[in-house]
């Protein structure tokens, strides 16, 4: 099978790591050749970060070019339109719409692009957009959005749900499980 | 069994499986996670060192104790361990010794872009490259068998996208622990210059030695493909090759680094029309070609900066390059930003409202330099700010002193803060120096340290105590501020700036992401009583912004530090009373 490409963006400190971890423990699973590239240090503190997933028969380079993401996931509209350009033609887009200032747009210095759902579906681009932040939260936390997330992407995998359920109990603390598996549920059915 | 394993924790297993007794290290991004993963593994003992030099001296002492050992750290980590880096390579070792150096090509997390396989060749030790987390595990364990083999501590090079990168790894059983008896021998392990003299050619001959071992060990592999490119590589820039051209070119993929073959490379080109070297930061490989008197090409068509990637070499070398389409909107850009809640955000507010001359160094507190607090002048390597704010008001006297500080993180500050404040004190400069004492090493990802109290394990251990250090260096004027009262902090700088000697502040508050630290509910703005003036906005938090005029509070991020509440001249901010 020919490389598959998952990239997973958004802010700092919103939870991406946990969604490249359940992905990577799932698509291993199915026996998937798996890479995984992370963000740590600095670029952490809130800054945009990114982090890749790739699977398929035999995988070489950690991380994704442009061009190059079937899917993009995004925790965060103005990441989704930062890193637009890495999805490839026919690529899909799983984003919440949440929206969260970078400083240059808190100082004044730069303003927030507006309607980019819109703008990127004119130019053709399959966006799937859903307000993650309220599921979370109806899950019972916010920092749930990142299963949420996951929820909404298990729409585009042939896969059984119980694999994805099996993936969120290797990967979840056994105290935030049901919350998670709630979480997931109402980003799937949404 | 099969795992998937982040580069950095398939280098911890293989420390694991190679018997590996004594790690000492200190955190740097991307290195950190090798030590953070080790210590999990309750066979092997680790510790957080002050700084690299001491963590080497650590594992050498293990190393010839007869135990396995280990050291890693950041590229830059490794100039501080230089010292004992280039005589560890005459002296040999007596168990095992393997360094771990994680290069940030692209810097990520780091300060510069240097490669680290100048060390290799500088001090004459060998270097393995793995390529994911795979060989990461397999070189480590190799690397105690080259280091035992030929009487050298070994290096094996990272990179950000190795050592971050999760791949699928084979696991092992842990070997017994191979200790080596420890004897007496003046002459190979005290290094005055008649024993070192003896020592210089046995380090000259190992390398010969060693550049056979490169010629027909599996590190180093040829995949013949076609015959019209062929390619010289390693470390992810292999991955980005066989992304681009499969098993279309022809690859000399290269796990040694140093020394390079000879034979190999001559024998690698013969079946090649035109040899390509790809390769990350400087031309090392190219080099070593050229001086064999081959055609090569490398560092003309591709870049001595950044990392590389796979639409670079297809670029570069003639594939396939993939593009996507952006919007026709400016995308702002999301630096990173000091947390919501951030204890140095207070003191660099200070600072910038009193114009100082600010004197920075590596930590979180860097970010202190990013608008709209602007705060740093200077930011250069650890402890560059102590030494430096000394030659600055030595070089300036009272046209600086009344107005320049020094800002160092308690890490740092243990790391390579206090020679710097020797010199201070010996020399005495009227200079002023803030410790942030956040009580943690922040930017790695919350690592302890010698101020702290716990060792790596998170288990009770010696403290240090700052104020009781600073004054047995002979400073009169200690003190201490919480940096979440701006009332405190200002007095504080205008105090210590105005005495007439060295002065240390310490600006105390724990890190607000460290998990024991109980926050106050977020705030909210009374829209009736905001006023829009903005002065909230001179702090740069990420949990203010203005929306229609007024300002707004982020609850998911707030976490009620009330540095915003002490600029509002209207009293808008008020307590939501809810947790966050």
């Amino acid at each position: 099978m020919e490389t598959k490409n998952i990239m997973i963006v958004g802010v700092g400190g919103q939870g991406s790591l946990l969604a490249s971890k359940l992905l990577g423990h799932l698509l291993m699973e199915q026996g998937y050749d798996v890479k995984v590239s992370e963000v740590h240090g600095m670029s952490q503190r809130g800054g945009s970060v990114v982090t890749y997933v790739r699977y398929g028969d035999r995988v070489n380079s950690p991380v994704i070019d442009k061009g190059e993401a079937d899917y993009i996931v995004s925790f965060e509209l103005l990441e989704a339109a930062r890193w637009l350009n890495y999805l490839r033609p026919n690529g899909q887009i799983v984003t919440s719409t949440q929206q969260i200032d970078p400083m240059p747009v808190i100082t004044g210095a730069a303003q927030y692009p507006e309607n980019l759902v819109e703008k990127m579906r004119a130019k053709g681009i399959k966006v799937d957009a859903l307000d993650c932040l309220a599921l979370a939260e109806e899950a019972g936390s916010s920092k749930a959005v990142n299963i949420v997330l996951m929820g909404r992407l298990s729409h585009y995998f042939d896969l059984p749900e119980e694999a994805w359920q099996k993936s969120i109990e290797a990967c979840v603390p056994t105290k935030f499980l049901e919350l998670n598996k709630k979480a997931f549920e109402l980003g799937k059915n949404a | 069994m099969k795992q998937l394993m982040l580069g950095n924790a398939a280098v911890a297993r293989g420390l694991y499986e190679a018997g590996c007794a004594v790690v000492s290290s200190y955190p740097g991004t991307p290195s950190t996670e090798i030590t953070e993963e080790a210590a999990k593994y309750d066979e092997i003992y680790c510790e957080w060192a002050p700084n690299e030099k001491v963590a080497m001296e650590v594992a050498f002492g293990a190393a010839l104790a007869g135990k396995r050992s280990f050291c890693g750290m950041k590229h830059v980590g490794l100039n501080v361990a230089a010292d004992p880096l280039f005589t560890v390579s005459y002296t040999g070792i007596n168990a095992g010794m393997v360094i771990a150096v994680a290069d940030d090509p692209g810097m990520h997390s780091s300060q510069n872009e240097q490669d680290s396989r100048h060390y290799a060749i500088g001090a004459k030790i060998p270097m393995l490259e793995p390529a994911d987390s795979k060989e990461a595990l397999e070189f480590t364990k190799r690397a105690y068998e080259i280091s035992e083999e030929f009487d050298t501590p070994v290096l094996l090079k990272m990179c950000t996208r190795v050592a971050h990168s999760q791949s699928i790894v084979n696991i092992g059983e842990r070997a017994g622990t191979p200790k080596k008896p420890y004897e007496k021998n003046i002459a190979k392990y005290v290094m005055m210059p008649g024993n070192a003299k003896r020592r210089h050619p046995f380090v000259e001959d190992r390398t010969r030695r060693l550049t056979e071992y490169a010629e027909h060990c599996d590190l180093n592999r040829m995949e013949l493909g076609g015959t019209e490119m062929g390619v010289i590589t390693s470390s992810t820039c292999y991955q980005y090759v066989k992304e681009v051209f499969g098993d279309t070119v022809s690859v000399l993929k290269l796990g040694m680094v140093y020394p390079l073959p000879v034979k190999l490379i001559l024998d690698f080109a013969s079946h090649v029309d035109h040899l390509i070297v790809v390769e990350e930061l400087d031309p090392i490989i190219e080099n070593h070609c050229r001086q064999l008197g081959l055609k090569v090409s490398g560092k003309n068509i591709l870049p001595m900066e950044d990392e590389f990637s796979q639409n670079l070499v297809a670029e570069k070398l003639g594939g396939t390059v993939h593009r996507g389409v952006s919007l026709e909107d400016t995308i702002p850009p999301r630096p990173p930003v000091m947390c919501a809640g951030c204890p140095h955000r207070g003191l660099f507010y200070t600072l910038n409202k009193n114009k100082c001359t600010v004197m920075g160094d590596i930590g979180c507190y860097t970010l202190g330099a990013v608008a709209p607090l602007s705060a740093i002048d200077m930011t250069l390597c650890m402890g560059a700010s102590i030494s430096g704010i000394h030659g600055f008001n030595k070089a300036l006297g009272q046209e600086s002193e009344g107005k320049t500080v020094a800002v160092i993180g308690d890490s740092t500050f243990m790391h390579s803060g206090m020679t710097g404040l020797a010199n201070i004190a010996y020399n005495q400069s009227n200079s002023t120096v803030i410790i942030l004492d956040n009580s943690i090493t922040g930017m790695t990802g919350h690592q302890h340290n010698p101020t702290t109290g716990y060792n790596i394990k998170g288990d009770p251990a010696g403290k240090i105590d700052l104020e009781q250090l600073c004054r047995a260096m002979g400073f009169q004027r200690v003190r201490v501020v919480d940096p979440y009262n701006l009332k405190e902090c200002d007095e504080a700088v205008k105090e210590e700036l105005a005495a007439p000697e060295p002065s240390v502040i310490i600006s105390r508050r724990p890190c607000a992401l460290l998990k024991y630290v109980k926050h106050n509910p977020p705030l909210v703005v009374n829209e009736e009583k905001c006023v829009g003036c903005k002065s909230c906005m001179k702090i740069g938090c990420p949990a203010i912004s203005i929306r229609d005029g007024k300002a707004h509070v982020d609850s998911t991020l707030c976490v009620g530090c009330g540095v915003c509440e002490q600029l509002c001249p209207v009293g808008a901010f008020e307590s939501t009373g809810k947790e966050g």
